[in-house]
């Protein structure tokens, strides 16, 4: 691999571009040079080679997770999303920009094309016609009806079932076309539909149990570019090209996904060439800088929809008065925090989206690192400081803990200057960190944390809804269901939410959503720190990979990818 | 001996009644639950989650789901997986495997080595030999395992390329040959440590039975010294060798926790990590009794294997 590339992708990761794979298409990406030997020399080569025309050769990708569950509407976590992208399909799938590409049905919904009603209440789904199963019975209109079902089955463990308790009077209408009706107008569902993976009828239908099928959960069937071959426990998963699939693809025999359960060791195994890409959470920032000296490797940062915040319970006395929040987002010292910490890797964000999204708000003020004024605000706010330092108003010590996973070194030393930087404004802040699955139950859902930091993906896949996370009906502590952790209660907001989500037409949701970001950014429930990036190892010859800020992994096009010859 | 044996096995029954017991509470007092995980997923809401945890039987009193789990493990059936659905039985002697061929190999090469290094160090006490196997063992037992299975896989993998780094073979090849090359890394870290703990205990046995008064005599009869060492001394010093192996054989098939995560070893030790940190309750409960299960047959089988090759030793 050349300098030439290196430097390009640099750029393309840095956002100032369009994506690598629509570079290309607009001839872009063409020629690069390559040393073809002594007597050659260097020469142009074009770059943006053809993929194979049979299925060639065998792509590894290492994961520090093993996936587990092939059941794709049962509980699961993100990286058995990955397998699920190869092995099954959606109805729709979601590109780079947020755009929706027909996958098993043959367009998608909308207004325009009738597909669905003005009201947002009757929906029409044309599918393909050329779907197989990989064990050669053909997809039709009754699956999608029995995966609907099973997921709105009460005795059926279901991973997500939000936006699906909406649909009623599902009519299967010819093999080819389904409709339904919903109990109200939900905008997010087509998102939701996007990485709602469907699973064959003719294979689970009969059992008497819907949570006992040891027998698909072993071999599981689905309609994706590549077929099951095996799992080896604790080790990898092998999948096979699927001869017989409905879109592009696949150009690469075998997809394997391998578990290296140590960040340090997958990296190495990148760098010996045991591993020819590295997924999910990508090469750690302490390696970033030799991982791009490496020769023959594709070495990419690429933005995340993870944000990074410091969320506050403000249903404590401490940080109930909106003075306090603004004071500590004005002391919190980003750019250390983004260079000195996170190796200049992440980016500034003032929003909880990310910029990638349709309904990002580019206008919201920008973040200032500000002592005096941060001091200013407490003082002018009645805060003053005590004689320990520590301000105080009313009884109420500016003094909180902030939580957050134990044993993230990278996360405890940002804390460390977050203590300092809040020192120096008279506020005390205490660590106290937690085990993973103490931090995220109860105490992070029921709001029994002071501060926490953490990172989170407000997003429903590609849609911007956030209902679970700010509106007032979200509140865990208040014995509703929702993520509304920080207890943030604000009537225009949950207006706005609300307006986001029950209206289908796009121009009226992002006016929606912009608003409601100006109010974020003024209340700060949350303080957005940083959006985040991952560093992506890619062997060089390996083409045609492309981040997707929309989904969770970034496998999602596997079925696009090949080797280079 | 008959009665003997099944004294001994009634009391190892009411000892993993108490393990199961005790590895119950406490692994359900840790704060935190097995989908605490998915709580920061996208699109998971607390709606859903509080819905799978009384799907899981999650939500019952702590005594009813012991009782069950227990209950039906009477009768032969050790749960499912939480993670992959799979019979804990499954899931266990999937992961056997990896473990005992990576626990073998070290342990054959840790038993021979330090078997020698051990009698030699005792035969040629205080010598230039003994010293240097004494400090080895030292230094050998005080490397974190972590810290040298990197150091290993830096230096002949990544800068020598001649160890893969890790992995228990390579997908798509899986000949004999390249499973032994896999295996030298992971078995020479693993075997460090062995062989130091097996060079002291086999060196402090040797010593003792060297300074016994059959020794002697043997000698003052005039047998040769090699026959002296190797029928009348080695002999009697392997008897607390026996007691040693059977403690071992837990660990034989517990795997290396450490050793297994730094080589990408698919073994029971990452089995059990990973259960513990996704909390698979059936699959912790499951390997915690089938070590318990290990550790009193270990003990059992070397009470046995000692009466046998002891016979001052009787068992009643």
């Amino acid at each position: 691999m050349t300098d030439t590339k290196r430097q390009k992708v640099g750029i393309l990761a840095a956002g100032l571009a369009p994506n690598r794979r629509r570079l290309m298409a607009m001839g872009l990406g063409a020629g690069a040079l390559v040393w073809s030997g002594p007597r050659l020399g260097w020469l142009v080569q074009a770059e943006a080679s053809t993929p194979p025309a049979k299925p060639t050769g065998q792509i590894i990708i290492g994961l520090s997770q093993e996936p587990t569950v092939f059941h794709p509407l049962r509980l699961h976590i993100e990286v058995d999303e990955g397998v699920y992208f190869n092995l099954f399909s959606a109805l729709w799938r979601v590109d780079p920009q947020g755009n929706f590409l027909p996958d098993l049905a043959a367009e998608i919904p909308t207004l325009a094309n009738g597909g669905i009603s003005e009201d947002g209440l009757q929906w029409r789904v044309k599918l393909r016609d050329n779907v197989k199963w990989h064990d050669g019975t053909p997809f039709t209109a009754d699956d999608v009806k029995f995966n609907l079902d099973l997921i709105n089955n009460p005795k059926f463990a279901a991973g997500r079932r939000a936006g699906h308790e909406l649909v009623k009077d599902i009519k299967v209408v010819s093999p080819t076309e389904i409709t339904w009706r919903m109990e109200h107008a939900y905008a997010p569902y087509p998102s939701i539909l996007s990485w709602t993976f469907l699973v064959p009828k003719h294979l689970l239908e009969k059992a008497s149990d819907p949570n006992n099928t040891p027998e698909f959960l072993a071999h599981p069937v689905g309609t994706g570019a590549f077929t099951w071959v095996e799992r080896v426990p604790g080790d990898h998963i092998a999948l096979a090209a699927y001869s017989g699939y409905h879109g592009g693809g696949p150009y690469v025999e075998r997809l394997i996904f391998k578990y290296v359960p140590d960040l340090t060791v997958l990296y190495t195994q990148f760098q010996t060439g045991e591993i020819d890409y590295i997924g999910i959470q990508g090469i750690t920032p302490d390696h970033y800088a030799e991982a791009k000296t490496l020769k023959d490797r594709v070495v990419t940062p690429v933005p995340q929809p993870f944000v990074e915040n410091i969320a506050f319970n403000t249903g404590l006395p401490v940080f109930k008065d909106r003075a306090v929040r603004e004071a500590l987002y004005y002391a919190l010292d980003k750019k250390s925090i983004i260079e000195q910490i996170y190796y200049g890797l992440p980016s500034p964000i003032e929003s909880f989206l990310p910029p990638q999204s349709w309904a990002f708000n580019p206008n919201l003020p920008k973040h200032e690192f500000n002592l005096e004024k941060a001091k200013q605000l407490l003082t002018d706010a009645g805060w003053v400081p005590g004689s320990d330092g520590v301000r105080a108003k009313d009884g109420v010590r500016l003094e909180f803990t902030n939580s957050t996973t134990a044993g993230n070194h990278v996360r405890e030393q940002a804390q460390q200057l977050l203590q300092q930087n809040w020192q120096e404004i008279g506020a005390k802040m205490n660590i106290s960190n937690l085990p993973p699955a103490v931090m995220w139950g109860d105490y992070w859902m029921k709001s029994k944390f002071e501060s926490a930091m953490v990172g989170i993906d407000f997003m429903v896949g590609p849609d911007p809804d956030a209902t679970d996370y700010f509106s007032s009906r979200s509140i865990g502590a208040k014995g509703n269901s929702g993520q509304n952790t920080t207890q943030y209660d604000n009537p225009e907001v949950d207006a706005l939410l609300q307006q986001g989500a029950s209206t289908v037409d796009v121009e009226k949701r992002k006016v929606a959503y912009q608003k409601m970001q100006e109010f974020t950014r003024r209340d700060l429930p949350y303080l957005p720190i940083f959006q985040y990036t991952m560093v992506q190892g890619v062997k060089g010859k390996l083409e045609g990979f492309a981040p997707n800020v929309n989904v969770q992994e970034n496998c999602w096009n596997a079925n696009t990818w090949y080797w280079a010859t | 001996m008959a009665r003997y044996l099944l004294v001994r096995i009634l009391q190892s029954l009411v000892l993993l009644v108490l393990v199961s017991l005790i590895g119950f509470a406490v692994l359900h007092l840790a704060p935190g639950g097995p989908l605490a995980q998915f709580a920061l997923i996208p699109g998971m809401s607390q709606a859903d989650i509080a819905r799978i945890a009384a799907q899981m039987g999650l939500d019952r009193p702590l005594p009813i789901q012991y009782w069950e789990w227990f209950s039906r493990l009477l009768i032969g059936d050790w749960g499912h997986s939480y993670r992959d659905s799979q019979p804990v039985l499954a899931v266990i002697s999937a992961h056997l495997p990896a473990t005992l061929e990576l626990m073998i190999s070290a342990l054959f090469i840790a038993v021979v080595l330090g078997v020698w290094i051990g009698v030699m160090g005792a035969v040629r006490r205080y010598s230039v030999f003994d010293s240097l196997a004494t400090i080895g063992a030292m230094i050998a037992l005080s490397i974190p395992t972590f810290w040298f299975g990197l150091v290993v896989i830096y230096l002949f993998s990544v800068k020598l390329g001649w160890l893969p780094a890790g992995s228990r073979f390579t997908i798509g090849d899986g000949s004999f040959l390249d499973y032994v090359h896999h295996l030298i890394g992971p078995a020479l870290v693993l075997a460090l440590v062995e062989v130091a703990i097996w060079s002291r205990y086999m060196r402090a046995s040797m010593l003792d039975a060297i300074s016994q008064d059959y020794i002697r005599t043997a000698q003052a009869k005039g047998l040769p010294r090699r026959i002296v060492l190797l029928r009348h001394a080695l002999r009697n010093a392997l008897l607390p060798m026996i007691t040693l192996a059977g403690l071992e054989l837990p660990t034989l098939l517990g795997g290396a926790l450490v050793t297994e995560t730094v080589f990408t070893w698919p073994g029971m030790g990452r089995l059990f990590l990973d259960s513990l940190s996704y909390r698979d309750y059936p699959v912790v409960m499951g390997l915690l009794t089938f070590s318990a299960l290990l550790v009193l047959f270990g003990n059992l089988l070397a009470d046995l294997c000692c009466a046998l090759a002891d016979p001052r030793i009787r068992l009643t």
